[in-house]
C-alpha cells in the first residue's frame, strides 16, 4: 500500500471550469441511472486537471456533490488511486517508471538526471517548472526506460530514453519548445529498433481481406448462405468439452 | 514461425491507419452481422472449439467462461466488461491493440456481448493510457457513426452500447472483481467469490470480464474458423499470441507469434537475441512479473505455452518475457518487484498487506548481504504463508517471484551474505 495524505494547506474553494463541466456531464451519461457514482474516477481526474494538476479537498467535495456521494467516499477513492496527486506539483509532472523491466534498461540513469536537474522527488523545482517521482510499471516495457510527463498539454509517454535524451527533453520543456511524444530513439512504436521484421506482406493491406466472405467456417448447413434473417440459434454439435 | 497471413493484428505497430476505413480494408467488420445471424450459441461453440484460453494471465478457456452467463436475460441486464487495465510489469500488448487495431477490439466487444446476451459493454482502461484512451474513443465514435454499434448494430437488429471507462493508477484493478468495484466508483478492493461475476458482477448483474486480447481475437476466429486458430501451438495451448519481449535483448519489441514457440527462437528471431549472445543469459521471467523466473538451462529448450511453463513451475501469464543477462543482480531485480507488490497491495488482507512489505524489506537487506543465512528459508516460508491465503491472486503474484528467486538463485543471496560478512570480519580484525 502507498500511504497517502491530503496536503496540509488547502485552498478555500474549487469550481469546475466550463470545459470541465461539459466533460463531467459526458462521463456521467455513460452509466445507468442511479449509478452515477461510477463516474467518480473520471470526475476526479477532470477536477485534478482543473485544479492545476493536483486534487484539493474542496475539489473532492465538489465531485462528491456533483455525484450525490458522501464526501468520505470520494476521499477514499482519491487517496486509493495513485494518479491523484494530493499535493501541488510543478508545471510539468515527470513520472519515471522504475519497475524491473525499466530498471534493467537504465531507469536509474533517468532518475539520476531528474535528481540532478530537479532535486529530490516529490518536490517542486525552484523555478516552479518541474516535479518528479518514481512510479510503478506504466506498461510500455518494450520501450524502456520511459517517463510520463503531465502538463497542460496532456499526459504523454516519452520512451526509449537514455541520459542524454532525458537531459534534452528537460531542456526542451524548460524552454517551452515542442517535444515529440513516444520513442526518442527513432523507433515508430513497439516494433524492433531498425524496423519491423513482421507484418511486411503486401497482401495484408491491399483490400483483399475486405471482400465478402465466401463461406462462414463451420456454419450449420441450413444457414450456410449468409444474410439469413435471424433464425432460432442453430443447435451446436459439440456442447461440452470442446474448449478443453 | 508464424506467417504474416496468419497474424490477427496486422497493424500492431501502428504503421498503417488505425481508422475505420483502413481497418475494414484489413478485414475488420467483415461478416459481423452474418456471424450474429447464426446465433449466440453458435458463436460460443466456435470460441470453445477454437481452444482460446484467456489472454490476461490466468488462461481460463474463454468459450467456457462465456457459457457461464445465464441463458435467459431476467430482470437484471447482462454486461461484458473488457479488462484493459494492463499493468503487469513487462506487459504492453493491449496498449498496441487499442491504439493501433481498435476496431478489432470493438468488433469483438459486439460479438462477445451478443454471444452473452449483453446489450452494454464497458472497457476499463488503465488511467495512465491517455493517448490510448483518445485513440480508442475516436474509434468507438467512428463505429457508432457507421452504425456498426449502437441501435441495430451492423443491421443485425441487436442494440449494443459500448462505453470506455478509465481507472487512475492501481494495479489491483486488473483483478476482475477489484475492477468491478472500481467501475462502480469505489476503491479497487477485490470481492470474495462466490458469487462469481457471471451471477453477480457489475451493479449486481451477470457480468463477464475478459482481457482485451481475448476479445479482440474473436472476430478473426469466426472469420477464419476455429480450426484455423487451433492449428497453431500444442493441444490445449493453441492459437496466436502477442508476446512482449523486454529487458536485456538487442531489440525489445512486441510481436504476434504462434503459441508453443520455443522461448529461445522467440528471442533470437524477433528481439535480436540476448545482449552479448545467448551464453550471456542469466534468467528470464516468461510471463510478466508475477511468474517465477527461469534460469538459463531451462530457457534453452522451454516452449512458450501454459503447460510447458507450468511443468517448470512458472507460467505463461501475459506472455511478457523479461530477459536478464549476466550483468543482472537477481536479488535486486526481484527486490524491485517485491516493492511493486508492496506498493500495489490494496491492503484488504493481512497476509498480503503486511507480507509484501515484509518481503521487500528483507530482500532490501539481502541486496547488501545484511541478513542471516536462516532468513532465506524464513523468507521462503513467509512467501508460502502469503500464497493462497488472500482474497485475490495478488498475494500469490507477490510470492511467486520471490520463490523463483530462492529456487534458482539461492546461491546469489548466499554469496551476498557471505561476502558482506567477510568484509565485516576484515574490519573487525583491523579494529583490534
Amino acid at each position: 500500500m502507498s500511504g497517502r495524505h491530503l496536503a496540509k494547506e488547502q485552498p478555500d474553494s474549487f469550481t469546475f471550469s466550463k470545459d470541465g463541466e461539459k466533460k463531467a456531464k459526458y462521463w456521467i451519461a455513460k452509466y445507468p441511472k442511479g449509478k452515477e457514482r461510477s463516474a467518480v474516477i473520471p470526475l476526479l481526474w477532470i477536477a485534478q486537471k482543473d485544479n492545476g494538476g493536483w486534487l484539493s479537498e474542496p475539489a473532492m467535495r465538489a465531485v462528491g456533490d456533483r455525484l450525490g456521494m458522501a464526501h468520505i467516499r470520494v476521499l477514499e477513492v482519491a487517496t486509493f488511486y495513485t494518479m491523484f496527486k494530493l499535493e501541488p506539483v510543478g508545471e510539468h509532472l515527470i513520472q519515471v517508471c522504475g519497475t524491473t523491466p525499466c530498471m534493467l534498461r537504465g531507469s536509474g540513469d533517468i532518475i539520476k538526471v531528474c535528481k540532478k536537474r530537479i532535486g529530490e522527488k516529490n518536490t517542486i523545482s525552484a523555478d516552479g517548472k518541474f516535479t518528479w517521482e518514481e512510479v510503478e510499471c506504466l506498461g510500455a516495457c518494450v520501450n524502456a526506460p520511459m517517463v510520463q510527463i503531465s502538463n497542460t498539454a496532456g499526459d504523454a509517454y516519452y520512451e526509449d530514453l537514455n541520459e542524454a535524451s532525458m537531459e534534452k527533453l528537460l531542456d526542451d520543456l524548460a524552454a517551452g519548445r515542442k517535444v515529440k511524444h513516444g520513442p526518442q530513439n527513432g523507433r515508430h512504436t513497439s516494433e524492433p529498433l531498425g524496423g519491423a521484421q513482421t507484418l511486411t506482406a503486401k497482401a495484408l493491406y491491399d483490400g483483399s481481406r475486405a471482400k465478402p466472405l465466401k463461406k462462414i467456417p463451420n456454419a450449420p448447413k441450413a444457414a450456410a448462405k449468409p444474410k439469413a434473417k435471424k433464425k432460432p440459434a442453430a443447435k451446436p454439435v459439440a456442447k461440452k468439452g470442446a474448449g478443453k | 514461425m508464424l506467417d504474416d497471413k496468419d497474424r490477427i493484428f496486422t497493424n500492431l505497430y501502428g504503421l498503417h491507419d488505425p481508422g475505420l476505413e483502413a481497418a475494414k480494408k484489413r478485414g475488420a467488420w467483415n461478416g459481423t452481422a452474418e456471424f450474429m445471424a447464426l446465433g449466440d450459441d453458435w458463436i460460443v461453440t466456435q470460441i470453445k472449439e477454437s481452444g482460446l484460453r484467456g489472454r490476461g494471465g490466468a488462461g481460463f478457456p474463454t468459450g467456457l467462461k462465456w457459457s457461464f452467463m445465464p441463458k435467459e436475460v431476467g430482470d437484471r441486464p447482462h454486461y461484458l466488461v473488457v479488462n484493459a487495465d494492463e499493468s503487469e510489469p513487462g506487459t504492453c500488448k493491449d496498449r498496441d491493440l487499442m491504439r493501433h487495431d481498435p476496431h478489432l477490439l470493438i468488433e469483438g466487444c459486439l460479438i462477445a456481448s451478443f454471444a452473452m446476451r449483453a446489450n452494454a459493454c464497458y472497457i476499463y482502461l488503465r488511467g495512465e493510457y491517455i493517448d490510448e484512451r483518445i485513440a480508442l474513443q475516436k474509434a468507438i465514435d467512428e463505429a457508432y457513426a457507421a452504425g456498426h454499434i449502437g441501435k441495430n448494430a451492423c443491421g443485425s437488429g441487436y442494440d449494443f452500447d459500448l462505453y470506455l471507462h478509465h481507472g487512475a493508477g492501481a494495479y489491483i484493478c486488473g483483478e476482475e472483481t477489484a475492477l468491478l468495484e472500481s467501475l462502480e466508483g469505489k476503491k479497487g478492493q477485490p470481492r470474495l467469490k462466490p458469487p462469481f461475476p457471471a451471477n453477480a458482477g457489475l451493479y449486481g448483474c451477470p457480468t463477464t470480464v475478459n482481457n482485451v486480447e481475448s476479445i479482440a481475437v474473436t472476430p478473426t476466429i469466426l472469420r477464419r474458423g476455429s480450426g484455423w486458430f487451433s492449428s497453431f501451438g500444442r493441444p490445449g495451448n493453441v492459437g496466436t499470441k502477442v508476446f512482449c519481449i523486454s529487458g536485456h535483448v538487442n531489440t525489445p519489441c512486441n510481436v504476434e507469434e504462434e503459441m508453443s514457440i520455443p522461448l529461445k527462437t522467440l528471442i533470437e528471431k524477433h528481439a535480436g537475441g540476448v545482449v552479448g549472445g545467448w551464453d550471456n543469459l542469466k534468467a528470464i521471467i516468461p510471463g510478466g512479473s508475477s511468474v517465477p523466473c527461469l534460469p538459463r538451462d531451462i530457457c534453452d529448450t522451454v516452449l512458450m505455452d501454459f503447460d510447458a511453463l507450468k511443468e517448470h513451475r512458472s507460467g505463461l501469464g501475459t506472455a511478457a518475457v523479461i530477459v536478464m543477462d549476466q550483468s543482472t543482480d537477481m536479488v535486486r531485480a526481484i527486490m524491485r518487484l517485491a516493492y511493486f507488490y508492496k506498493h500495489e497491495s490494496c491492503g484488504q488482507c493481512t497476509p498480503c498487506r503486511e507480507g509484501t512489505g515484509w518481503m521487500w524489506r528483507v530482500l532490501t537487506r539481502m541486496c547488501e548481504g545484511k541478513a542471516e543465512m536462516a532468513e532465506i528459508d524464513m523468507l521462503l516460508d513467509v512467501s508460502q504463508e502469503i500464497e493462497g491465503h488472500t482474497i485475490c491472486a495478488l498475494g500469490d503474484a507477490a510470492a511467486w517471484p520471490v520463490q523463483g528467486l530462492i529456487r534458482h538463485f539461492r546461491h546469489e543471496i548466499e554469496d551476498k551474505i557471505t561476502s558482506y560478512r567477510a568484509d565485516k570480519s576484515v574490519h573487525a580484525v583491523a579494529a583490534e
